[in-house]
C-alpha cells in the first residue's frame, strides 16, 4: 500500500468521524433546541403534528410562568442551592484535607464509607424520610432541603477536593512549615489559593445537583418550599394542551445553570482537568 | 407512583450527618426557621390546598381573589400538580399523617377507602350546618359514591362518566344512523363500515395505553356490560369468565380491526388529537372530553359530533363513574377554614362566577344538577348536556353491571390492591392489542394476578 492511499484513507476516517461527531452532537443537542424553540411558541403550534418549523415567537408562556407567581420557587431554589453548596464547601474541604493531606487513620475505609452513602437509591429511603419529617414538623420547610442537598452532595465534593488536594505537590507545603507558616496561614495563604480552581468546579457540581434536584423537592414540599423544578411539573395537566408553557419554564430554570457554568468555565476547564495546579 | 430519581442517590445517616444537623441548627435558629414563602401570610389562617392542575381547577386559582374577599381572615395557598405526581403526593401526606394539607383533592376511587381508614374527616356535619349549600344538588350517582354509611367524606368539584361520540357529519353522509342506545356488536359494524386505513381515517378510537386509569377503564365498563367482571360477590377473580372473555375479545378485536394506528400506546390524550383532528369517525372516552373537542381553538370537528350512551350488551347503561371531589384530612389544624374554602369551590354560586367570570364552557360539569338548569349553560352544553347527566345518572354499579360485587366502583375496583393490579392486567391488555401476546394468553395471566389479590380477601371473609 502506498504513502498516498494510506493519507488518503486516514482523511477520509478523519472526514468520517468528524462528521460522525457532528451528527452526534446535534442530535444530543435537537432536544435541547427543541426546547427553546417550543417555549416561544402558541400551546396549538407547539402541540401540532406535523411539527410546526415556522411560527411567530411570543413570549406568552414566558409571561404566564413568571406572573404565575413563580417567585417564591425561585426564591426557595436559591437558598437551597446557595446555603447547602456553602455548607457543603465549608465541611468538604476539611474533611478532604484530613483525607488527603494529613491523611487520618484507615483513609480508605472513611473513604468508601463517604461513597457508600451514594449507594443506597432514594426511592427507598423517602418513605422514611418523609415520615421522619412529618413527626418532626419540618415538611415543606426549606432548611430541611437545605440539609438534605448538603447531605446529597458532601460525599462527592470530599470524593473531588481530596483529589484536588492529592496533586499539591508535599514540597510546597513543607517550605510553608518551614518558613513558620502554622495550619490555618498554610491553608489561607498556600493551600486555598493552589486548588482554588478544584474549589470552583466542586461547588458548580454542588450548585447544578441541588438547583436540578427534584426528587426530595416533590416529595417534601407543598406551597412554602417548592423549588423550581417543582414549579417546571406544576405546569404540566393531564387534561389540556401545556407544551409550551412547560417549555417555557424549562427554559427559564435552566438559563442559572448555563449561565453559572458559563461564568465559572475558565476555572472549570482548569479544575476537571488533570493536573490542574501543576 | 413516585417518580424515579434523577442520577441522585440517597443521603445515608451517618456520622456526618452530626455535623450537618449541627449546622442546620444553627441556620434554623438564625432564620427564625423561616421558609422562603412563609413571611407573605399575614395574620389570619393559612390553608394549604392540593389540587390536580387540569384546566378546571386551574381556573379555580385564577378566582381565588373572589374567596379571599369573601373570607378575609383566611390565607389560602395551592399546591398544583399534574394527576400522577398529585395522586403520589396526596395518598403519602394522608397516609403517614404528614400534615402539610388543609384540602386535598382526590376522587371517588379514593374516597370510601379513606373515609373507612379515618384519614379524612366527615363532611356531612359541616354540609348540614352550611345553609344554602344544598347537597341534594349533587348529581345522585357522584353523592352516593362519595359518602360512606350515608355521609359524605369528600364533595365533588366535577365529576365525569363515559360516552360514545360520533361524527354526525360523516354518519350522515355514509347513511348511517347512530342507535339511540349502541350495543357493542353494532359499534363494532359501524366502525368496520368507516374505517378507512388507506386514508390515516379510523373507525373508532379507543384507549389501549398500559394503566388502570387508561385502558382498563373503558375496557372495565366493556366487562361489566357482557356480565362479566373482575370478581364476583365472593371475591372470586372472575376475568376468564365466558362473559369477561368475550367482552374483552370484542373490545380488542374492534380496535384492532377499526381502530387507530399504534392504539397500544395510545390513551385519552392521544385518542383526544386524533378525533380533534378528524381522522376518526367514533370515540368512546370520558364524557369531559367535550371541553376540547367543542372548543374550536383546539379542534376542527366542533359542532360536528353527536353524543351517544355507552355502547352496552346485557345491561341498561355502561358508562363509568368518575369524580374530582374535596375533602379535608384529618390532620388538618384548621378545619373550619378548609371548609370555607372547600364549600366556596363546589356551591351554586361558584359554578355561576366562573360563568361569569371566564366563560360558560368552562363551568365545571357533572357535579351539580343546577348547573344544567341554567340557561346560559344549556346554551353553550345543548351538544352534550343531556347525554353527559344520563350517562352520569346510569352510572351506578345496579344499572351499569349485571350482578352485585364486593367493591365500590365501576371501572375501577375500590380496593388499595387495584393500582398495582390494574396496571399489570392493563400490561397484558395492551400487549394482546399490540398483538405480542394472544388474547387467550393476556387473559390467562390477568386472571392469575386477580386471583392473587382475590385470595387475600377471601382468607379476610373467612375469618
Amino acid at each position: 500500500m502506498s504513502d498516498t492511499t494510506r493519507a488518503y484513507r486516514r482523511r477520509t476516517t478523519g472526514g468520517v468521524l468528524t462528521t460522525l461527531t457532528w451528527l452526534l452532537a446535534l442530535a444530543f443537542f435537537f432536544p435541547v433546541a427543541w426546547m427553546a424553540a417550543t417555549a416561544f411558541k402558541q400551546e396549538n403550534q407547539a402541540a401540532s403534528d406535523p411539527p410546526t418549523w415556522f411560527f411567530t415567537p411570543t413570549l406568552d408562556q414566558f409571561r404566564a410562568v413568571i406572573e404565575g407567581g413563580s417567585g417564591v420557587y425561585v426564591a426557595n431554589s436559591a437558598i437551597a442551592t446557595g446555603v447547602s453548596t456553602v455548607l457543603v464547601l465549608l465541611l468538604g474541604i476539611p474533611a478532604a484535607y484530613a483525607l488527603s493531606i494529613r491523611p487520618v487513620e484507615k483513609v480508605s475505609d472513611v473513604l468508601f464509607f463517604f461513597i457508600s452513602t451514594k449507594m443506597l437509591p432514594v426511592v427507598a429511603v423517602i418513605v422514611p424520610i418523609y415520615v421522619v419529617a412529618g413527626q418532626l414538623k419540618v415538611l415543606d420547610n426549606i432548611w430541611t432541603l437545605v440539609v438534605l442537598y448538603t447531605a446529597m452532595n458532601l460525599p462527592i465534593a470530599v470524593w473531588m477536593m481530596r483529589s484536588f488536594f492529592l496533586e499539591v505537590p508535599g514540597e510546597v507545603l513543607e517550605a510553608a512549615s518551614v518558613d513558620g507558616a502554622g495550619l490555618m496561614r498554610t491553608l489561607r495563604s498556600v493551600l486555598i489559593p493552589m486548588v482554588a480552581p478544584g474549589i470552583a468546579a466542586t461547588a458548580l457540581i454542588c450548585v447544578i445537583f441541588s438547583w436540578n434536584e427534584f426528587f426530595f423537592a416533590l416529595n417534601l414540599t407543598a406551597s412554602r418550599a417548592a423549588t423550581v423544578p417543582v414549579l417546571i411539573v406544576s405546569t404540566m395537566t393531564s387534561e389540556g394542551l401545556f407544551l409550551a408553557r412547560l417549555c417555557a419554564a424549562a427554559l427559564l430554570a435552566s438559563l442559572p445553570v448555563i449561565l453559572a457554568g458559563w461564568i465559572a468555565q475558565k476555572q472549570l476547564v482548569r479544575g476537571l482537568s488533570m493536573g490542574a495546579i501543576k | 407512583m413516585f417518580r424515579p430519581p434523577r442520577g441522585k442517590s440517597a443521603p445515608g445517616v451517618s456520622v456526618r450527618a452530626t455535623a450537618v444537623a449541627a449546622t442546620a441548627t444553627v441556620a434554623l435558629a438564625l432564620s427564625g426557621c423561616a421558609g422562603a414563602g412563609a413571611v407573605a401570610g399575614g395574620e389570619g389562617e393559612q390553608i394549604v390546598v392540593a389540587i390536580v392542575s387540569n384546566p378546571q381547577m386551574q381556573d379555580a386559582i385564577s378566582l381565588q381573589d373572589e374567596f379571599r374577599a369573601a373570607h378575609p381572615g383566611v390565607d389560602v395557598r395551592f399546591v398544583s400538580l399534574p394527576e400522577n405526581e398529585a395522586r403520589a403526593k396526596i395518598t403519602a401526606s394522608v397516609a403517614t399523617g404528614g400534615g402539610e394539607f388543609d384540602v386535598v383533592m382526590i376522587s371517588n376511587y379514593e374516597t370510601p377507602m379513606w373515609a373507612e381508614n379515618g384519614w379524612i374527616e366527615n363532611l356531612q356535619p359541616y354540609i348540614d350546618d352550611t345553609e344554602g349549600y344544598d347537597a341534594e344538588d349533587f348529581v345522585p350517582s357522584v353523592r352516593e359514591a362519595l359518602s360512606s354509611d350515608g355521609d359524605m367524606y369528600s364533595v365533588p368539584f366535577y365529576g365525569e362518566s363515559s360516552f360514545l361520540a360520533y361524527r354526525a357529519d360523516l354518519f350522515e353522509e355514509a347513511g348511517l344512523e347512530m342507535p339511540a342506545n349502541p350495543t357493542w356488536d353494532e359499534v363494532r359494524e359501524l366502525a368496520a363500515e368507516l374505517n378507512e386505513p388507506a386514508e390515516d381515517f379510523s373507525g373508532i378510537c379507543l384507549r389501549g395505553l398500559a394503566g388502570w386509569g387508561e385502558v382498563m377503564a373503558p375496557m372495565s365498563t366493556a366487562i361489566n356490560t357482557f356480565g362479566g367482571g373482575w370478581f364476583d360477590e365472593d371475591w372470586n377473580a372472575t376475568l376468564d369468565s365466558p362473559e369477561s372473555r368475550e367482552a374483552i375479545e370484542t373490545y380488542i378485536d374492534t380496535v384492532r380491526t377499526s381502530g387507530q394506528p399504534g392504539a397500544a400506546t395510545s390513551g385519552f390524550g392521544d385518542c383526544l388529537t386524533r378525533f380533534a383532528q378528524g381522522q376518526s369517525a367514533m370515540w368512546y372516552d370520558a364524557t369531559s372530553m367535550v371541553s376540547s373537542i367543542e372548543d374550536p381553538a383546539s379542534s376542527t370537528v366542533a359542532g360536528k359530533v353527536g353524543y351517544a350512551p355507552a355502547p352496552v350488551a346485557e345491561t341498561g347503561t355502561a358508562g363509568w363513574l368518575y369524580s374530582w371531589s374535596l375533602a379535608i384530612p384529618s390532620t388538618s389544624e384548621h378545619k373550619d377554614a378548609a371548609w370555607d374554602f372547600v364549600s366556596w369551590m363546589t356551591n351554586k354560586e361558584y359554578i355561576r362566577t366562573v360563568g361569569e367570570e371566564i366563560g360558560w364552557e368552562r363551568v365545571p360539569p357533572g357535579s351539580r344538577l343546577s348547573t344544567y338548569e341554567i340557561p346560559e349553560y344549556a346554551e353553550v352544553s345543548q351538544a352534550y348536556a343531556d347525554a353527559t347527566l344520563e350517562s352520569m345518572n346510569g352510572a351506578t354499579q345496579e344499572s351499569a353491571m349485571t350482578h352485585p360485587v364486593p367493591y365500590p366502583g365501576i371501572q375501577f375496583v375500590g380496593i388499595p390492591e387495584f393500582q398495582d393490579l390494574g396496571t399489570r392486567v392493563g400490561q397484558q391488555m395492551s400487549a394482546a392489542i399490540a398483538g405480542q401476546v394472544t388474547v387467550d394468553e393476556a387473559i390467562a395471566q390477568s386472571q392469575r394476578y386477580a386471583e392473587t389479590v382475590a385470595e387475600t380477601y377471601r382468607a379476610q371473609e373467612g375469618q
